[in-house]
């Protein structure tokens, strides 16, 4: 469809579906339940160059595998935010540096960084949403001429779930972008917004018919998001969301990740608003 | 046939000389698997010798019903499809895929050995070989190949049978797939009961088909004017005998319009959600991983095994079930195989075998629920909602 919407299918290694050993090389905790892993090749061999937005399989020896988005990529290192959510995180948010994982992929159509080029860039994150986004701002902020108004609102449900907390600083300071952050529930030592992230989109500043939004989040917070932003007239072609489902293979061949037609591991994860919006309509599609 | 057999030769093997074919199959390399009778059911399985297949045997079946009768003939193939289909033998329903040994600090991944059996799929049925261009596709088409599918794959040997009959749950007419077999076969079979001695007609699909016949043209003899016309007339029989239907006509459009339909809520009444029509399947693909640790955790073994979108846990995503009800589940896979697939695959993902109708244990019958839903559609999907 876009030309720089390209996946890398088999991975690196020769066997198929066989992670690449890769070890810690540091972890950060960015909130009580999740964990900012940074790993490199344990060996020679290590997978492909990331896009923004793509995902890996994470495999914690002897447990199991699971997709998790790719939220920075800097000389060699892979950085993957993982959230304690079920027996496999749980095993990769405790890992400690020089503990062994294995690595597969990239896998995936990531954000269409072609398409955003010379546009307003509208980045909407709900939650565990930032992560995946990490790698498109970063993009943008490297070659930060070559892209219009930079607007950025992140929801998180308490000021503690807030993850890149000294980024996000950072970024608060830049004058070349705006930062919104918002949270769905706060005590008194919060001083921000708090309120869903629609609550924040009528104050981002940007001329929507030469607009492209990238939303990662919960299902239901990048519906309502991308139906706010179609209703400020965004095309919906324009807006791009990042689908989770189910997966095991994440090369198309395990049916899991099926959401109508697409196959969320390797047509998305990130999939156009216009092509989803009737689908995302439908109950336990 | 001094300079040996070539695609679309046609010649007749006495049903004595059956033996003969399975010998030729053997010198030729292959091992055979064939329908046989087990556990009160005609399935797929290695077999030895002629005497394994169901000779005098059929099969009764309808809606959540299957019987095997004994027929007042010694027909070889006078029965239709069992619970089994061939995907077993290219994608069977449990495999290692790999094992992992840690190691100095490291794993190494050693890959399973790559099977080398070379299967004879011996009685192959006009869908059964739509099925395997299905399964084709779905394995080999795709960005990525699935190589023990590839590798078991490209090893057969296909030798099918055309129809001699159909069951009650047979709807290929529909589908396009049968009875008659068009091609996609190494060899095709039709077997001749009467008049005259009980015969076959033996027709070469493909070199591969070619090289067996020549291992025993002997026991061939060139095939009459009448054995041409038996054979046809038998496959019209078939096609003629059938009574399930299925209108297939923009089947995509007629799913993708009405995933809020209120069938889907009285069929998800019925269903039990057991899996059986996602494991008769002939192109039901979905699996799942299996991490097998030893003790120490020291060695592990990766495993695929089948899996089905009517298992709960099959779209769990942080401990929930994106597909939590049995309407969704029941809308997922039928929508999917007429549907979706065609989105995915560029085909339908059903050939109109009937097995699904058959072994459902409630006897639901997509057919009829296909008709339902044409007979009152939705105005549009658009809108959809779940319930």
């Amino acid at each position: 469809m876009l030309g720089d919407r390209t996946g890398s299918p088999g991975g690196a290694s020769d066997v198929p579906l066989a992670p690449l050993p890769y070890q810690v090389r540091s972890v950060v905790r960015e909130t009580p339940d999740t964990a900012t892993v940074a790993v490199v090749p344990r060996g020679s061999r290590r997978i492909g160059p990331t896009r923004p937005g793509q995902f890996v399989m994470l495999y914690a020896f002897g447990i199991g595998e699971s997709p998790i988005g790719v939220s920075d990529e800097t000389d060699g290192v892979l950085y993957h935010t993982v959230r304690d959510a079920g027996r496999i995180t749980h095993a990769l948010t405790r890992l400690t540096p020089g503990d062994l994982l294995g690595v597969r992929g990239p896998y995936g159509h990531g954000w269409p960084m072609e398409a955003a080029r010379g546009k307003d860039v509208v980045i909407v994150a709900g939650g565990l949403g930032l992560p995946p986004l990490r790698p498109a701002l970063r993009e943008i902020l490297r070659d930060r001429d070559a892209y219009g108004r930079l607007e950025i609102v992140y929801g998180a449900r308490t000021p503690k779930d807030l993850v890149y907390y000294a980024e996000l600083q950072e970024w608060r300071r830049r004058a070349d972008l705006r930062l919104q952050v918002t949270v769905d529930a706060a005590g008194r030592d919060w001083y921000g917004d708090v309120g869903v992230v629609t609550t924040r989109l009528p104050d981002a500043r940007f001329d929507p018919e030469r607009t492209v939004a990238f939303v990662c989040g919960p299902e239901i917070m990048m519906k309502f998001t991308a139906q706010a932003l179609v209703g400020r007239g965004v095309p919906a072609e324009s807006v791009w969301v990042s689908m989770e489902r189910n997966m095991k293979c994440a090369i198309g061949l395990c049916g899991h990740c099926q959401f109508g037609p697409s196959f969320v591991c390797r047509d998305g994860p990130v999939l156009s608003y216009g092509e989803l919006a009737p689908r995302l309509g439908v109950r336990e599609l | 046939m001094a300079n040996g057999a070539a695609v679309g030769d046609r010649s007749t093997l006495s049903r004595p000389n059956l033996p003969a074919l399975f010998a030729a199959i053997r010198a030729a390399g292959y091992a055979i698997v064939a329908p046989t009778v087990r556990d009160g059911a005609i399935v797929y399985g290695p077999v030895e010798r002629v005497e394994d297949l169901p000779i005098g045997w059929t099969d009764r079946q309808d809606g959540g019903t299957y019987r095997l009768v004994r027929r007042d003939d010694a027909a070889v193939f006078g029965y239709n499809l069992g619970p089994t289909s061939w995907k077993r033998f290219l994608f069977p329903p449990h495999e290692r895929l790999w094992t992992a040994e840690r190691k100095e600090g490291s794993f190494t991944v050693t890959p399973e050995p790559t099977d080398t059996t070379r299967w004879a799929f011996f009685g192959m049925r006009a869908c059964e070989l739509a099925a395997l261009d299905v399964t084709d596709t779905v394995f080999l088409k795709g960005a990525v190949a699935d190589p023990t599918y590839r590798a078991r794959r490209s090893r057969i040997l296909r030798v099918a049978v055309q129809c001699g009959q159909a069951a009650r749950t047979c709807f290929c007419t529909s589908m396009g797939t049968g009875p008659a077999v068009t091609g996609g076969a190494d060899l095709i079979l039709t077997e001749i009961l009467l008049p005259g001695p009980h015969r076959f007609l033996v027709e070469v699909g493909s070199p591969a088909g070619a090289e067996v016949v020549d291992r025993f043209a002997e026991s061939l003899s060139p095939a009459g004017p009448d054995d041409d016309r038996l054979a046809r007339e038998t496959v019209e029989r078939t096609a003629g005998s059938m009574v399930r239907r299925m209108d297939p006509t923009g089947l995509r459009d007629l799913m993708a319009e009405n995933l809020d339909h209120p069938r889907w809520e009285i069929v998800a009444n019925r269903c039990l959600s057991c899996t059986n029509c996602t494991l008769v399947c002939p192109t039901c693909f979905c699996s799942t991983q299996e991490e097998v640790p030893d003790l120490d955790v020291r060695s592990v073994e990766r495993w695929r095994r089948w899996d089905s979108c009517f298992n709960l846990g099959f779209t769990e995503l942080h401990g929930a079930s994106v597909r939590k009800s049995g309407l969704s589940r029941y809308r997922q896979w039928l929508t999917h195989k007429l549907g979706t697939w065609h989105d995915q695959f560029g085909t339908s993902g059903c050939v109109g075998c009937g097995r699904c109708i058959s072994w459902c244990p409630v006897g639901i019958d997509l057919t009829e629920e296909v008709a339902a839903i044409r007979a009152a559609p939705r105005s549009s999907g658009v809108e959809a909602r779940g319930r």
